[in-house]
């Protein structure tokens, strides 16, 4: 279902956790998935020996995959007319994250009732690790 | 490096959905699509990323009779690359690029049956340094999907950035 301009306000807002206890299979399936083989997401020697980094991370198309979801299921599936995020820290496994999102605007554009939105996603210690916005067309 | 030619199919938007862990029957069924707003299956917001597979030079894919980063029997195939080498040395690309934007606009949402052909622009390039992370290098590429017709459906900006060390904390 579709959100409507008759029901909502701005300030509203809408949170769920995205993930519980990320497991690195998720990196793999991801990484399968989207194409992306990036070694850093799931070879365990290559990220520890030669890039750095306590273990494999989360793609972040991942996350705003999964921050995504939390907006279709919100405003409705076919609804977003834009979606943008910034990556702003690492996605770990184990990390269990919850995103929320709330209306900032509710206005017209050329002739369409459209949401504005805000999103965050935040790691089990509270860490921002995608932050973004989105615009939503409603129902009137 | 864009896709010439993607083919958007129902199964590549299945196995996707699920790598992201969304359950929604939008993307996978097409009795309940068919019925719902979109009046068919349509893709999750960030499947054109999914583009990346059918980019013939894409970077991040192993190929065949190509030295890859990732381990085998050492840690890397391809020695990292140091600082101060040039930018353009083909080497250990992945250790040390990281995404730091990603922005999409949709004119109208992609289903199975469309055949997108991508056009990559460069955009801004800056640096920044870092406390985490040392001295940033951001690069802004902009991707044009177009569908068979030609219309253009999803505009993509994208903003990598390249760390001098792996990310502290």
């Amino acid at each position: 279902m579709a959100l409507s301009a008759s029901n909502i306000s701005v300030g509203d807002t809408h949170s769920d956790v995205l993930v519980e206890d990320l497991k690195r299979t998720q990196l793999v399936q991801y990484a399968g998935a989207s194409g992306d083989y990036n070694p850093v997401h799931t070879d365990e020697k290559f990220v520890t020996e030669v890039a750095g980094y306590p273990t494999v991370f989360a793609h972040g198309m991942l996350t705003m995959g999964m921050t995504g979801r939390l907006l279709t299921d919100w405003v409705g599936d076919g609804r977003l007319t834009k979606y943008g995020v910034r990556f702003v820290s690492q996605v770990w496994p184990g990390d269990t994250l919850r995103g929320t999102a709330e209306i900032t605007d509710i206005r017209d554009e050329d002739g369409v009732t459209v949401a504005d939105i805000s999103v965050t996603t935040v790691n089990q210690d509270d860490v921002p690790v995608v932050t973004g916005t989105a615009t939503a067309r409603l129902d009137p | 490096m864009p896709a010439e030619r993607f083919p958007v199919e129902a199964s590549h938007i299945l196995m996707f959905a699920r790598s992201i862990g969304d359950p929604n029957p939008i993307y996978q069924s097409e009795s309940y699509a068919t019925a719902a707003e979109t009046g068919g299956i349509i893709a999750p917001p960030t499947f054109v990323q999914a583009s990346a597979q059918f980019d013939e030079n894409y970077r991040l894919r192993p190929k065949v009779g190509e030295p890859w980063m990732g381990s085998g029997k050492e840690a890397t195939g391809i020695p990292p690359k140091e600082p101060g080498e040039a930018d353009d040395t083909p080497t250990g690309m992945g250790a040390r690029g990281l995404h730091a934007e990603q922005h999409y606009e949709y004119h109208r949402h992609i289903r199975p049956g469309d055949v997108l052909s991508a056009t990559v622009k460069p955009g801004e390039s800056w640096e920044k340094q870092s406390k985490r992370a040392g001295l940033l290098k951001f690069s802004e590429t902009v991707t044009e999907y177009r569908d068979q017709t030609g219309e253009l459906v999803i505009t993509a900006r994208s903003v990598g950035v390249q760390t001098e060390k792996a990310v502290e904390g």
